[in-house]
C-alpha cells in the first residue's frame, strides 16, 4: 500500500475534492501531506460526519447515535480549504465544478468522493419518517434511524412474529450489513427466549447470499443452523406500512410477505451531480445507476485522466466499504501525485475490501476478499476468515473506529 | 491491515485513547524505570515483595480481562476458537505483568521496611 511521499511535492496544481465523507477526507488529508503549494479545495455542505460502520452497533442497541457522529471540521487537514457548498455540476471537459451557490471552480485535478444516494423513493409506500414505528426498521438511513430501528427490533425480540430481511438489487455499501442484521435479530430473540415464537426470512436479491462464493456458502450454512429461511430473487418493490405487508418482485411475479419487523434497505445509486455528468459508465452493469467509470486498479477515470473517483461512487466490482476507502485512497493519491511529478505510479488497487460479518453480539467473521473473490486474510493462519470468532468482534468493536479516524487524518 | 507499521499503530492508538495515550505510555515507561531502579538498588528480587506483587498482579490480569469483556459487550461464551483463548491469555498476561511490575516497584519505593 502506498505511503504519502516522504518529501512533499511542490506544485501549484488546483485540486478539488467533492465530498467530505470517509473517502473525501482521507484523500484531502493525504494530498495535504504529500503536496506543498497546491490549492486543495474540498466541497461538502454537510457539517456532520457520520462513522457509517458504526450504524450496525447503534441498531443493535450497543452504542448511542453519538458514537457515529462527529464534526466534519475536526477532520479537515491543515492546508485544505473546505467550502461548505455542494457540487451542483461537474464539467470534466471544461475542468470546472459549479457549486449550488453558483461558484464556478476550475481545477487541474478532480477527486470525486460524493458517496451514494439512498433511493427510498424507489420503494412504493416507503416513508423514512416512520422508521422505528409499527415494525419498520432501516439501519442505513442515518444515526437516528439506526437507533429507531433498534427500538423496533428490540420490541420484535420481546414478542416474536415474522421478521423480514432483504437487500436491494443495486450495488450497495457494505453488502454484509443486511446479513448481519438478520443474525443480530436472531441473537436477540434467543437471548430473550423468544426464538421459537419468531420466523425469520432473508430475501436475497439474486441466487446467492453474498458475492463471494465461499462466503455465500458459509452464510448459507449458518442461516440453516440458525433457522433463518432464505428466499432468492426477491427484490422489495412496495411496502404497506399500515398493514405491514412487503411486496417483492420475483421472476414468478409479485410475492407478498407479512411482517412484524422488517429491515428495509433501499436501492442505492450515484448522486444526481454525478449521474448528470459525463462521468458514469456509458454501458454495462454500472451504467444504469450512474457509477463512475474508473480503471478498477488505479481509480482514475477512463475518459478524463485528471479525474479520480474513490469510495462508494467508484464503478468497480467490489467495495463500497470504509475498508475499500482505506486501500483505494493511497493508490489514487499516488497516481495523482505521480502525474504532477511526471512519473508513472506502480500502485494498484486489487479490489481489497473487508467486512467484519457479525454473527451474534460477541462474535464475527473477519471476511476479506478482492476483485477475484479470493479470500485475502490480513492474518493468515491466525484469524480464520470463515470462523465465528471473538477476536473479529473485538476488532469491530474496539479497533475499527480508531483505524477509521486515523484514516481520515491520512495516517492509516 | 496491510500497512501495520509502528506509525500506523501509534496513530490508531492515539485515536482510540485520545489525550490519555501519551500519559499512559509515560506511565508504563515510568513503572518500568521504577522497577529497574528498585531492582538495581536491591541487587536482587525481594521474595516477600514479589509474592505480594504477583498475587495482586493476578487480580490485575483478571480485571483486565473483565474490562475487555465489559467494553466489548461480550463474555467467555463468545470465545470461538484457539486464537480467542490466546487473546484472553495475552490480555490476562499483560494485565498481570503490568500490575505486578508496577506494584513491585511501588512497594520497593514506598514500603521498603515492610516489603
Amino acid at each position: 500500500m502506498a505511503r504519502a511521499p516522504q518529501a512533499a511535492v511542490a506544485t501549484s496544481a488546483r485540486i478539488i475534492v467533492i465530498g467530505a465523507g470517509a473517502a473525501g477526507l482521507a484523500t484531502a488529508s493525504r494530498l495535504a501531506m504529500g503536496l506543498s503549494g497546491a490549492s486543495i479545495t474540498m466541497l461538502d455542505k454537510r457539517r456532520e460526519h457520520h462513522y457509517q460502520p458504526g450504524y450496525t452497533l447503534v441498531a443493535a442497541g450497543l452504542k448511542s447515535p453519538d458514537y457515529v457522529l462527529s464534526s466534519t471540521r475536526e477532520w479537515v487537514a491543515r492546508g485544505v480549504n473546505w467550502v461548505e457548498e455542494a457540487a451542483a455540476e461537474i464539467d470534466p471537459v471544461g475542468k470546472t465544478v459549479t457549486t449550488d451557490a453558483g461558484q464556478r471552480l476550475p481545477y487541474d485535478f478532480l477527486v470525486v468522493a460524493t458517496g451514494l444516494t439512498l433511493d427510498y423513493g424507489a420503494i412504493e409506500g416507503m416513508d423514512v419518517s416512520r422508521i422505528g414505528q409499527n415494525g419498520l426498521g432501516s439501519v442505513y438511513a442515518g444515526p437516528a434511524q439506526a437507533a429507531a430501528t433498534w427500538r423496533a427490533m428490540s420490541d420484535f425480540a420481546d414478542k416474536g412474529g415474522q421478521g423480514v430481511f432483504l437487500r436491494p438489487a443495486t450495488e450497495m455499501k457494505c453488502a454484509g450489513a443486511p446479513l448481519k442484521y438478520a443474525f443480530l435479530t436472531d441473537d436477540f430473540l434467543r437471548r430473550r427466549g423468544n426464538r421459537g415464537r419468531a420466523e425469520l426470512t432473508y430475501n436475497a436479491q439474486n441466487r446467492v447470499l453474498f458475492s463471494v462464493p465461499i462466503v455465500a456458502e458459509r452464510v448459507r450454512m449458518l442461516y440453516a443452523e440458525r433457522n433463518i429461511r432464505v428466499t432468492h430473487d426477491h427484490v422489495l418493490r412496495k411496502i404497506d406500512l399500515d398493514r405491514r405487508i412487503a411486496t417483492f418482485r420475483t421472476p414468478q411475479g409479485d410475492a407478498e410477505q407479512q411482517y412484524d419487523f422488517i429491515n428495509v434497505i433501499p436501492p442505492m445509486r450515484a448522486p444526481e451531480v454525478v449521474r448528470n455528468s459525463p462521468l458514469p459508465w456509458q454501458t454495462g452493469p454500472w451504467a444504469a445507476d450512474g457509477w463512475a467509470e474508473v480503471d478498477r486498479h488505479t481509480l482514475r477515470h477512463v475518459r478524463f485522466p485528471e479525474v479520480f473517483c474513490v469510495g462508494d461512487i467508484a464503478g468497480v466490482p467490489k467495495g463500497k466499504t470504509a475498508a475499500s476507502v482505506k486501500w483505494q485512497v493511497p493508490v489514487a493519491v499516488d497516481h495523482l501525485i505521480a502525474t504532477i511529478q511526471g512519473r508513472e505510479s506502480a500502485e494498484r488497487y486489487n479490489g481489497y475490501t473487508s467486512c467484519p460479518l457479525i454473527t451474534r453480539v460477541g462474535r464475527a467473521m473477519l471476511v476479506e476478499f478482492d476483485y477475484n473473490d479470493n479470500l485475502v486474510p490480513s492474518f493468515p493462519g491466525v484469524i480464520a476468515p470463515l470462523e465465528e470468532l471473538w477476536i473479529s468482534w473485538i476488532m469491530k468493536e474496539v479497533g475499527l473506529k480508531p483505524t477509521y479516524l486515523a484514516m481520515l487524518r491520512g495516517r492509516a | 491491515m496491510k500497512e501495520l507499521d509502528l506509525a500506523t499503530l501509534v496513530a490508531v492508538f492515539q485515536e482510540m485513547l485520545g489525550w490519555t495515550f501519551w500519559p499512559l505510555v509515560a506511565l508504563a515507561a515510568l513503572a518500568t524505570l521504577a522497577f529497574l531502579r528498585v531492582l538495581l538498588r536491591d541487587r536482587s528480587l525481594i521474595p516477600q515483595r514479589l509474592v505480594w506483587a504477583e498475587a495482586l498482579g493476578v487480580m490485575g490480569g483478571v480485571v483486565a480481562v473483565l474490562v475487555m469483556f465489559t467494553v466489548t459487550s461480550s463474555g467467555f461464551a463468545d470465545l470461538g476458537g484457539p486464537i480467542d483463548w490466546l487473546l484472553v491469555l495475552a490480555i490476562f498476561g499483560f494485565g498481570t505483568v503490568g500490575t505486578a511490575l508496577g506494584l513491585y516497584a511501588a512497594l520497593g519505593l514506598f514500603r521498603r521496611r515492610v516489603a
